[in-house]
Protein backbone atom coordinates (compact mmCIF):
# COMPACT_ATOMS: atom_id res chain seq x y z
CA UNK A 1 0.00 0.00 0.00
CA UNK A 2 1.72 3.06 -0.81
CA UNK A 3 1.39 6.08 1.51
CA UNK A 4 -0.87 8.02 -0.73
CA UNK A 5 -3.47 5.19 -0.47
CA UNK A 6 -2.65 4.76 3.69
CA UNK A 7 -3.57 8.66 3.65
CA UNK A 8 -6.55 8.08 1.83
CA UNK A 9 -8.26 5.75 4.09
CA UNK A 10 -7.02 7.79 7.16
CA UNK A 11 -9.20 10.60 5.65
CA UNK A 12 -12.22 8.28 4.51
CA UNK A 13 -12.05 7.08 8.24
CA UNK A 14 -12.57 10.52 9.99
CA UNK A 15 -15.22 11.24 7.64
CA UNK A 16 -16.98 8.16 8.41
CA UNK A 17 -16.10 8.18 12.42
CA UNK A 18 -17.26 11.85 12.47
CA UNK A 19 -21.07 10.81 10.52
CA UNK A 20 -21.47 8.01 12.77
CA UNK A 21 -20.60 10.11 15.81
CA UNK A 22 -22.86 13.03 14.33
CA UNK A 23 -25.50 10.76 13.99
CA UNK A 24 -25.58 9.54 17.39
CA UNK A 25 -25.27 12.81 19.14
CA UNK A 26 -28.35 13.66 16.87
CA UNK A 27 -30.07 10.43 17.79
CA UNK A 28 -29.51 11.08 21.66
CA UNK A 29 -31.06 14.29 21.79
CA UNK A 30 -33.59 14.30 18.69
CA UNK A 31 -36.38 15.05 21.58
CA UNK A 32 -34.62 18.58 22.46
CA UNK A 33 -33.98 19.65 19.14
CA UNK A 34 -37.87 20.40 18.81
CA UNK A 35 -38.37 23.93 18.61
CA UNK A 36 -42.56 23.06 19.41
CA UNK A 37 -44.75 20.50 20.29
CA UNK A 38 -47.95 20.09 18.63
CA UNK A 39 -51.52 20.10 20.34
CA UNK A 40 -51.26 16.28 19.59
CA UNK A 41 -48.03 15.53 21.56
CA UNK A 42 -49.70 18.08 24.64
CA UNK A 43 -52.39 16.18 24.69
CA UNK A 44 -50.43 12.68 24.55
CA UNK A 45 -48.28 14.22 27.74
CA UNK A 46 -45.19 14.54 25.81
CA UNK A 47 -44.64 18.23 26.49
CA UNK A 48 -43.40 19.12 30.00
CA UNK A 49 -45.54 19.77 32.66
CA UNK A 50 -45.50 22.59 34.84
CA UNK A 51 -42.82 24.21 32.72
CA UNK A 52 -42.83 26.69 30.43
CA UNK A 53 -42.48 25.35 27.00
CA UNK A 54 -43.64 26.40 22.99
CA UNK A 55 -47.13 25.14 21.16
CA UNK A 56 -47.00 25.00 17.61
CA UNK A 57 -49.87 24.69 15.12
CA UNK A 58 -52.80 26.63 13.19
CA UNK A 59 -54.81 29.49 14.29
CA UNK A 60 -58.13 28.16 14.22
CA UNK A 61 -60.85 29.88 12.23
CA UNK A 62 -63.41 32.21 13.64
CA UNK A 63 -61.76 31.53 17.37
CA UNK A 64 -59.55 35.07 17.45
CA UNK A 65 -61.50 37.19 20.12
CA UNK A 66 -59.73 40.29 21.31
CA UNK A 67 -60.51 42.54 23.93
CA UNK A 68 -57.86 46.18 23.75
CA UNK A 69 -54.52 44.62 23.97
CA UNK A 70 -55.70 40.82 25.05
CA UNK A 71 -56.36 38.59 22.59
CA UNK A 72 -57.93 34.95 23.22
CA UNK A 73 -57.71 31.90 20.56
CA UNK A 74 -57.16 28.15 19.39
CA UNK A 75 -54.35 26.67 18.34
CA UNK A 76 -55.17 23.33 16.64
CA UNK A 77 -53.18 20.56 14.46
CA UNK A 78 -57.01 19.56 13.02
CA UNK A 79 -56.42 16.46 15.14
CA UNK A 80 -56.70 18.39 18.67
CA UNK A 81 -56.92 22.03 19.68
CA UNK A 82 -56.23 24.14 22.77
CA UNK A 83 -57.32 27.73 23.97
CA UNK A 84 -54.34 30.33 24.12
CA UNK A 85 -54.55 33.46 26.08
CA UNK A 86 -52.01 36.08 25.12
CA UNK A 87 -51.69 39.68 25.87
CA UNK A 88 -48.96 41.56 24.17
CA UNK A 89 -47.84 42.52 20.51
CA UNK A 90 -49.02 40.16 17.49
CA UNK A 91 -46.77 39.68 14.79
CA UNK A 92 -48.05 41.34 11.88
CA UNK A 93 -48.94 37.86 9.75
CA UNK A 94 -50.93 36.31 12.75
CA UNK A 95 -53.90 36.07 11.12
CA UNK A 96 -56.72 32.71 11.33
CA UNK A 97 -55.40 29.97 9.51
CA UNK A 98 -51.69 30.89 10.03
CA UNK A 99 -49.19 28.80 11.86
CA UNK A 100 -48.09 29.99 14.91
CA UNK A 101 -45.35 29.43 17.53
CA UNK A 102 -46.27 30.45 21.32
CA UNK A 103 -44.25 30.42 24.31
CA UNK A 104 -46.01 29.81 27.44
CA UNK A 105 -47.37 27.21 29.76
CA UNK A 106 -50.50 25.11 30.51
CA UNK A 107 -52.77 25.96 33.07
CA UNK A 108 -56.02 24.50 33.63
CA UNK A 109 -56.37 23.57 30.12
CA UNK A 110 -55.23 27.16 29.01
CA UNK A 111 -52.07 27.93 27.46
CA UNK A 112 -51.13 30.87 28.87
CA UNK A 113 -48.81 32.79 26.29
CA UNK A 114 -45.64 35.24 26.94
CA UNK A 115 -44.71 35.04 23.25
CA UNK A 116 -46.22 34.39 19.96
CA UNK A 117 -44.32 33.97 16.67
CA UNK A 118 -45.75 33.86 13.42
CA UNK A 119 -44.23 30.64 11.20
CA UNK A 120 -44.72 30.92 7.52
CA UNK A 121 -44.15 28.60 4.87
CA UNK A 122 -42.14 27.89 2.08
CA UNK A 123 -44.31 28.77 -0.73
CA UNK A 124 -44.22 32.00 -2.82
CA UNK A 125 -46.82 33.47 -5.41
CA UNK A 126 -48.66 37.07 -5.84
CA UNK A 127 -52.15 37.22 -4.84
CA UNK A 128 -54.07 36.60 -7.31
CA UNK A 129 -52.73 33.32 -7.47
CA UNK A 130 -53.10 32.48 -3.83
CA UNK A 131 -56.83 34.09 -4.59
CA UNK A 132 -57.12 31.70 -7.74
CA UNK A 133 -55.71 28.43 -5.76
CA UNK A 134 -58.11 29.49 -2.90
CA UNK A 135 -61.14 29.69 -4.88
CA UNK A 136 -60.62 26.30 -6.80
CA UNK A 137 -60.17 24.95 -3.53
CA UNK A 138 -63.77 26.25 -2.24
CA UNK A 139 -65.23 24.72 -5.39
CA UNK A 140 -64.62 20.93 -4.67
CA UNK B 1 -1.55 12.34 -16.32
CA UNK B 2 -0.34 12.64 -12.91
CA UNK B 3 2.13 14.43 -13.50
CA UNK B 4 0.12 16.51 -15.80
CA UNK B 5 -2.45 17.52 -13.46
CA UNK B 6 0.53 18.43 -11.30
CA UNK B 7 2.33 20.77 -13.22
CA UNK B 8 -1.44 22.40 -14.26
CA UNK B 9 -1.66 23.12 -10.21
CA UNK B 10 1.74 24.05 -9.80
CA UNK B 11 1.40 27.90 -7.76
CA UNK B 12 3.42 29.28 -10.76
CA UNK B 13 0.87 28.12 -13.87
CA UNK B 14 -2.02 28.61 -11.45
CA UNK B 15 -0.80 32.39 -11.20
CA UNK B 16 -0.48 32.99 -14.78
CA UNK B 17 -3.82 31.47 -15.65
CA UNK B 18 -5.90 32.87 -12.81
CA UNK B 19 -5.05 36.54 -14.34
CA UNK B 20 -7.09 35.32 -17.71
CA UNK B 21 -10.03 33.58 -15.74
CA UNK B 22 -10.56 36.28 -13.12
CA UNK B 23 -12.35 38.81 -15.49
CA UNK B 24 -14.87 35.50 -17.27
CA UNK B 25 -16.17 35.67 -13.08
CA UNK B 26 -16.21 39.13 -12.64
CA UNK B 27 -18.70 40.22 -15.61
CA UNK B 28 -20.54 37.24 -15.31
CA UNK B 29 -21.21 38.49 -11.58
CA UNK B 30 -21.92 41.93 -12.02
CA UNK B 31 -24.44 41.01 -14.85
CA UNK B 32 -26.45 38.65 -13.24
CA UNK B 33 -26.36 40.87 -10.15
CA UNK B 34 -27.52 43.26 -12.05
CA UNK B 35 -30.32 41.56 -14.10
CA UNK B 36 -31.21 39.77 -10.69
CA UNK B 37 -31.48 42.41 -8.44
CA UNK B 38 -34.14 44.23 -10.76
CA UNK B 39 -35.69 40.95 -11.81
CA UNK B 40 -36.54 40.55 -7.81
CA UNK B 41 -37.03 44.37 -6.79
CA UNK B 42 -38.85 45.40 -9.64
CA UNK B 43 -40.11 42.40 -12.06
CA UNK B 44 -41.60 39.87 -9.55
CA UNK B 45 -44.84 40.63 -7.68
CA UNK B 46 -45.28 40.57 -4.48
CA UNK B 47 -45.86 37.81 -2.19
CA UNK B 48 -49.96 36.92 -1.04
CA UNK B 49 -48.57 36.69 2.85
CA UNK B 50 -45.42 38.54 3.25
CA UNK B 51 -45.92 41.62 1.04
CA UNK B 52 -42.64 43.62 -0.12
CA UNK B 53 -40.70 42.02 3.00
CA UNK B 54 -40.02 38.78 1.08
CA UNK B 55 -37.93 39.89 -1.48
CA UNK B 56 -34.98 40.03 0.81
CA UNK B 57 -35.43 36.45 -0.41
CA UNK B 58 -32.80 37.21 -3.27
CA UNK B 59 -29.90 38.10 -1.18
CA UNK B 60 -30.59 35.86 1.97
CA UNK B 61 -31.28 32.92 0.08
CA UNK B 62 -28.16 32.99 -2.45
CA UNK B 63 -25.58 33.70 0.66
CA UNK B 64 -27.22 30.98 2.55
CA UNK B 65 -26.55 28.51 -0.42
CA UNK B 66 -23.30 29.65 -0.77
CA UNK B 67 -22.11 29.65 3.17
CA UNK B 68 -22.87 25.72 2.26
CA UNK B 69 -21.24 25.27 -0.68
CA UNK B 70 -17.84 27.13 0.05
CA UNK B 71 -18.09 24.84 2.80
CA UNK B 72 -17.81 22.12 0.80
CA UNK B 73 -15.02 23.60 -1.33
CA UNK B 74 -12.90 24.08 1.59
CA UNK B 75 -13.63 20.18 2.98
CA UNK B 76 -13.14 19.02 -0.33
CA UNK B 77 -9.56 21.04 -1.08
CA UNK B 78 -8.58 20.33 2.42
CA UNK B 79 -8.94 15.97 2.06
CA UNK B 80 -7.05 17.22 -1.70
CA UNK B 81 -4.91 18.37 0.21
CA UNK B 82 -3.71 15.77 3.01
CA UNK B 83 -4.11 12.95 0.35
CA UNK B 84 -2.18 14.42 -2.65
CA UNK B 85 -0.17 16.70 -0.88
CA UNK B 86 -1.06 19.53 -3.20
CA UNK B 87 0.15 22.87 -1.92
CA UNK B 88 -2.77 24.42 -4.42
CA UNK B 89 -5.76 23.01 -2.30
CA UNK B 90 -4.51 23.92 0.62
CA UNK B 91 -4.23 27.92 -0.62
CA UNK B 92 -7.82 27.37 -2.39
CA UNK B 93 -9.23 26.31 1.27
CA UNK B 94 -7.62 29.13 2.92
CA UNK B 95 -8.61 31.52 1.35
CA UNK B 96 -12.09 30.42 0.81
CA UNK B 97 -12.71 30.10 4.63
CA UNK B 98 -13.13 34.09 5.12
CA UNK B 99 -15.06 34.63 1.72
CA UNK B 100 -17.46 31.65 3.62
CA UNK B 101 -17.85 33.41 6.87
CA UNK B 102 -18.85 36.36 5.62
CA UNK B 103 -21.65 34.25 2.96
CA UNK B 104 -22.72 32.68 6.40
CA UNK B 105 -23.03 36.21 8.37
CA UNK B 106 -25.06 37.60 5.52
CA UNK B 107 -27.37 35.17 5.56
CA UNK B 108 -27.75 34.91 9.17
CA UNK B 109 -28.56 38.59 9.53
CA UNK B 110 -30.55 39.07 6.65
CA UNK B 111 -32.17 36.46 8.02
CA UNK B 112 -32.48 38.24 11.51
CA UNK B 113 -33.77 41.27 9.29
CA UNK B 114 -36.21 39.28 8.02
CA UNK B 115 -37.29 37.20 10.86
CA UNK B 116 -38.46 40.42 13.12
CA UNK B 117 -41.12 42.08 10.68
CA UNK B 118 -42.53 38.07 9.74
CA UNK B 119 -42.10 35.86 12.63
CA UNK B 120 -42.00 38.66 15.43
CA UNK B 121 -38.38 37.89 16.48
CA UNK B 122 -34.68 38.55 15.45
CA UNK B 123 -33.00 35.37 16.66
CA UNK B 124 -34.75 31.98 18.21
CA UNK B 125 -33.01 28.90 18.87
CA UNK B 126 -34.42 26.33 16.59
CA UNK B 127 -32.13 23.73 14.63
CA UNK B 128 -31.87 25.48 11.28
CA UNK B 129 -30.76 29.09 12.35
CA UNK B 130 -28.34 27.16 15.13
CA UNK B 131 -26.85 24.76 12.83
CA UNK B 132 -26.15 27.90 10.46
CA UNK B 133 -24.86 29.84 13.53
CA UNK B 134 -22.27 26.89 14.19
CA UNK B 135 -21.55 26.99 10.66
CA UNK B 136 -19.94 30.59 11.28
CA UNK B 137 -18.10 29.26 13.96
CA UNK B 138 -16.54 26.32 11.98
CA UNK B 139 -15.30 29.16 9.94
CA UNK B 140 -14.11 31.16 12.59
CA UNK B 141 -12.57 28.37 14.20
CA UNK B 142 -10.76 26.98 10.85
CA UNK B 143 -9.12 30.47 9.87
CA UNK B 144 -7.95 30.61 13.67
CA UNK B 145 -6.63 27.41 13.61
CA UNK B 146 -4.59 28.11 10.52
CA UNK B 147 -3.10 31.01 12.00
CA UNK B 148 -2.12 29.22 15.23
CA UNK B 149 1.24 26.86 14.01
CA UNK B 150 4.41 28.95 12.69
CA UNK B 151 4.80 25.69 10.70
CA UNK B 152 2.72 26.16 7.52
CA UNK B 153 2.47 22.90 6.89
CA UNK B 154 0.97 21.55 10.37
CA UNK B 155 -1.10 24.64 9.82
CA UNK B 156 -2.68 23.59 6.68
CA UNK B 157 -2.93 19.79 8.01
CA UNK B 158 -4.75 20.76 11.36
CA UNK B 159 -7.00 22.78 9.77
CA UNK B 160 -8.10 20.56 6.82
CA UNK B 161 -8.98 17.61 9.60
CA UNK B 162 -10.96 20.00 11.15
CA UNK B 163 -12.89 21.28 8.09
CA UNK B 164 -13.59 17.62 6.87
CA UNK B 165 -14.89 16.77 10.84
CA UNK B 166 -17.35 19.99 10.71
CA UNK B 167 -18.85 18.55 7.27
CA UNK B 168 -20.83 16.57 9.64
CA UNK B 169 -22.86 20.11 9.96
CA UNK B 170 -24.07 20.47 6.22
CA UNK B 171 -26.63 17.90 6.02
CA UNK B 172 -27.72 18.74 9.42
CA UNK B 173 -28.63 22.79 8.45
CA UNK B 174 -30.08 21.27 5.00
CA UNK B 175 -31.81 18.36 7.08
CA UNK B 176 -32.76 20.68 10.00
CA UNK B 177 -36.23 22.02 8.71
CA UNK B 178 -37.67 18.44 7.18
CA UNK B 179 -35.84 16.66 10.99
CA UNK B 180 -37.21 18.58 13.53
CA UNK B 181 -40.12 21.28 14.22
CA UNK B 182 -38.54 24.90 13.30
CA UNK B 183 -39.57 27.94 12.95
CA UNK B 184 -37.83 28.63 9.84
CA UNK B 185 -39.82 27.04 7.03
CA UNK B 186 -39.38 24.34 4.55
CA UNK B 187 -36.76 25.12 1.40
CA UNK B 188 -38.34 26.86 -1.39
CA UNK B 189 -36.26 24.81 -4.09
CA UNK B 190 -34.84 21.48 -3.56
CA UNK B 191 -34.17 18.81 -6.54
CA UNK B 192 -37.35 17.36 -6.42
CA UNK B 193 -39.74 20.21 -5.74
CA UNK B 194 -40.14 24.15 -6.18
CA UNK B 195 -42.64 25.71 -3.90
CA UNK B 196 -42.00 29.42 -5.63
CA UNK B 197 -45.26 29.62 -7.79
CA UNK B 198 -44.20 32.44 -9.95
CA UNK B 199 -41.33 32.12 -12.55
CA UNK B 200 -40.19 35.73 -11.84
CA UNK B 201 -39.81 35.20 -8.54
CA UNK B 202 -38.03 32.01 -9.23
CA UNK B 203 -35.64 33.57 -12.27
CA UNK B 204 -35.06 36.67 -10.36
CA UNK B 205 -33.95 33.96 -7.16
CA UNK B 206 -31.88 31.68 -9.87
CA UNK B 207 -30.10 34.89 -11.32
CA UNK B 208 -28.68 35.92 -8.00
CA UNK B 209 -27.62 32.66 -7.27
CA UNK B 210 -25.46 32.07 -9.83
CA UNK B 211 -24.07 35.57 -9.17
CA UNK B 212 -23.39 34.80 -5.75
CA UNK B 213 -21.18 31.91 -6.95
CA UNK B 214 -19.55 33.76 -9.60
CA UNK B 215 -18.87 36.47 -7.22
CA UNK B 216 -17.05 33.57 -5.14
CA UNK B 217 -14.87 32.39 -7.90
CA UNK B 218 -13.64 35.90 -8.61
CA UNK B 219 -12.91 37.05 -4.82
CA UNK B 220 -11.25 33.04 -4.21
CA UNK B 221 -9.12 33.23 -7.59
CA UNK B 222 -7.93 36.80 -6.40
CA UNK B 223 -7.30 35.98 -2.91
CA UNK B 224 -5.35 32.57 -4.09
CA UNK B 225 -3.49 34.52 -6.16
CA UNK B 226 -1.61 36.66 -3.39
CA UNK B 227 -1.49 34.00 -1.22
CA UNK B 228 0.17 31.77 -3.59
CA UNK B 229 3.01 35.00 -3.92
CA UNK B 230 2.93 34.58 -0.23
CA UNK B 231 3.45 30.72 0.08
CA UNK B 232 6.00 30.58 -2.98
CA UNK B 233 8.21 34.10 -1.72
CA UNK B 234 11.51 32.18 -1.66
CA UNK B 235 11.15 30.74 -5.69
CA UNK B 236 12.62 32.51 -8.13
CA UNK B 237 9.58 33.32 -10.31
CA UNK B 238 7.66 35.19 -7.51
CA UNK B 239 11.09 37.54 -7.51
CA UNK B 240 10.95 37.72 -11.39
CA UNK B 241 7.28 38.89 -10.67
CA UNK B 242 8.57 41.14 -8.36
CA UNK B 243 10.92 42.65 -10.05
CA UNK B 244 9.37 43.45 -13.22
CA UNK B 245 6.40 44.92 -10.61
CA UNK B 246 9.14 47.30 -9.23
Amino acid sequence: MTKRQNRMILVALLVMGVSLAGYLGLKAFNENLLYFFSPTDVTEGKAPKGKSFRLGGMVAKNSVKRDGIKVMFDVTDYANTFRVNYSGILPDLFKEGQGIITTGSLIDGIFMATEVLAKHDENYMPPEVADALEKAKNKQ
Amino acid sequence: MWKWIQAFASPKNFYQISQKIIPWFLVPFIVLALVGLYWGLIVAPVDYQQGESYRIMFIHVPAAWMSMFVYLVLAISGGIGLIWQIKLAYVVAKVSAPIGAAFTFLALVTGAVWGKPMWGTWWVWDARLTSELILLFLYLAYMSLNNAFDNPKTASKASSVLAIVGLVNLPIIHYSVNWWNTLHQGASVSVNKVAIQDSDMLIALLLMGMAFKFLYGALMLMRARDEVLVTEQNSSWVKKVIMEHK
